[in-house]
């Protein structure tokens, strides 16, 4: 089955400049035609072509809020990265109170559930019921994505849970259904995220056979929206219903901290998590029992949906957690119920990157990759709309590309043609020969 | 039949930089579609031994073949060699200096676990001249 995504590409924005191939941890983007064009097998839905993409051309799209008049009871399940995303905010509350004036009927925190995880963790520990170590958290959808791809060898080793906005959804359902007597399809709940990778996410879940949210928003969208509303409330209903642990999940290290000194490795940044992974998988971190892994700098704060610089959110957040309690939340399910908590599917390995099936095609295939690298200038250009001179020597042997797609195997065969001083012999400045053209001061 | 070669040169001196090797092949390993567990055999066994060549011999040079049964990596430098083998496949025993020990290194367990790791290793080492390290891990039919 080809993957969902969210991130998408906005045509008439892209000019086709190649800053986002080279960005892409999974060198999943291409230019061609002047357009860049992603492989939706490798995409992650990290959002690092999102962020840097100068002309704003790649976004990710999270749902339209006008789906909420489809149903007659809706729920909002904000993450806890949203309450650190506003200026001069002492109170929670606020917030809470505040989606109940935007067409939300409840509200059910992610934090309550984040609470909720945590101490299902802790009474597995307590048990000693995990086995694997270390355990690798299963909250960040693209590290599950990533692992899927890259380290199939790890997938063990991640923690049976689902997300904390999956158990939001599913308890909050449950809460409405009793509440209101509706049956659970009119019941809309929808968790308002920080990042595309959670809005994928929700429509295809890594965990779960089927979907438990109707749908996700961004929290950049709900910001705006929240903001009147906010400033103009009559009372404040106290509504907050997590504590520090809850809260502490929307940055990297939260999570680890819920585990109560267990040995944990907490990593932030897409980049700094394959080089955790590739330590791990080789056995080179025994002493560590957890490992807590952001796609996004500093953790959920940090994702491509947040309003606010992910440091400043951290530091806002910290100071709403000041004189909460610990923690509000524990799981109190019983016998089957104590499931709810599980996936109810394995991890599936993706072997996007494996070149062909069989060995004997696939170190055919890897001696042509070589043979042809060796003879492309190492410039990693772009030029061809490839990431780097491998992985435009990958393409051509896969058949996604033409050897004259790089501008410097065409120069030698016009060369070879038409003799050297021709004047298509044209290089920009950086290829070209130190000697012809010494640098300006 | 196919094989593959993979040349990979390991810098002297350079902790920091020791373990780029192994990580690259790895890739390279995985893009193959071999076994996990064969990966995982085979980057363990490159990491160990780049890490020896970095502490003892000033670096050196990796040189990895593929071919549909086996994969053999020879690690090759021009260093102190060994002079008793069989001490230096003692766990535990190291000549590693102190910078090494520091950064974690020299527990004495890197030729025991590429021996581990490997379905048979070869040692060929002369005092004063080098050592040459070949690994082959068999890939299950």
């Amino acid at each position: 089955m080809a993957m969902r995504h969210s991130v998408v590409l906005d045509n008439r924005r892209c000019r086709g400049c190649t800053s986002c191939i080279k960005c892409c941890p999974t060198e999943a983007i291409r230019v061609r035609g002047r357009k860049a064009t992603i492989l939706p097998d490798r995409c992650i839905d990290c959002g690092s072509c999102i962020r840097v993409c100068p002309h704003k051309a790649i976004k990710s799209v999270g749902d339209e809020l006008d789906v909420l008049t489809r149903y007659e009871y809706c729920v909002a399940l904000p993450e806890p990265a949203l309450y650190g995303q506003f200026h001069n905010l002492d109170n929670i509350d606020i917030i809470l109170n505040a989606f109940l004036q935007i067409g939300f009927h409840k509200v059910y925190e992610v934090s309550k559930a984040a609470e909720m995880l945590s101490d299902f963790e802790r009474q597995c520990i307590r048990s000693g019921a995990s086995s694997v170590t270390p355990q690798i958290s299963s909250s960040c959808p693209t590290v599950l994505r990533l692992i899927r791809m890259r380290f199939p060898k790890l997938m063990g080793h991640v923690a049976c849970t689902i997300l904390p906005m999956e158990l939001a959804a599913i308890l909050a359902r449950r809460e409405a259904e009793q509440e209101t007597g509706l049956p659970p399809e009119k019941i809309g709940v929808f968790a308002i995220v920080p990042c595309s990778s959670k809005v994928t996410a929700a429509r295809v879940s890594e965990g779960l056979s089927h979907p438990v949210l109707d749908g996700a928003f961004a929290i950049r969208d709900i910001y705006l929206r929240l903001l009147s509303p906010m400033k103009h409330l009559e009372n404040v209903e106290p509504m907050a219903s997590s504590g520090i642990i809850g809260m502490g999940w929307a940055s990297c290290g939260g999570e680890s901290a819920a585990r109560l000194g267990d040995r944990c490795v907490s990593v932030d940044g897409v980049g700094n998590v394959i080089r955790m992974l590739e330590e791990i998988e080789d056995g080179r971190l025994p002493e560590a029992d957890f490992l807590e892994l952001s796609a996004c700098t500093q953790g959920c704060v940090g994702g491509c949906f947040t309003v606010e610089n992910p440091y400043a959110a951290k530091m806002r957040l910290k100071s709403l957690m000041k004189g909460q309690p610990v923690s509000r939340n524990r799981f109190q399910f019983e016998g089957k119920d104590r499931d709810i908590v599980r996936r109810d599917k394995e991890l599936q390995y993706l072997p996007t990157f494996v070149l062909d099936q069989d060995l004997g095609a696939a170190l055919n295939k890897q001696l042509r990759i070589q043979e042809l690298e060796s003879h492309l200038p190492g410039l990693h250009c772009g030029s061809c709309g490839a990431p780097s001179c491998h992985a435009f020597a990958e393409d051509v042997i896969l058949g996604r590309a033409s050897e004259d797609d790089c501008i410097f195997k065409v120069r030698e065969r016009m060369r070879s043609m038409a003799g050297k001083e021709e004047a298509d012999d044209y290089l920009p400045p950086p290829f070209r020969h130190p000697k012809s053209e010494p640098v300006k001061q | 039949m196919e094989t593959i070669r993979l040349v990979y040169p390991v810098e002297g001196g350079d902790l920091i930089e020791a373990g780029e090797a192994s990580s690259k092949m790895k890739l390279t390993l995985k893009k193959l579609g071999l076994p996990q567990d064969v990966i995982r055999r085979a980057s363990i066994c490159m990491y160990e031994g780049e890490i020896n060549m970095v502490i003892h011999a000033d670096g050196g040079q990796a040189e990895v073949e593929v071919e549909p049964e086996q994969i053999v990596i020879r690690m090759a430098d021009t260093g102190p060699g060994i002079p008793d083998v069989e001490q230096a496949m003692q766990e535990g025993y190291s000549t590693a200096g102190s910078t090494a020990r520091e950064l974690g290194f020299g527990a004495g367990m890197g030729l025991p676990n590429m021996k581990r790791y490997s379905d048979e290793m070869i040692i060929d080492t002369e005092v004063g001249k080098g050592t040459t390290v070949t690994i082959k891990i068999k890939i299950p039919q």
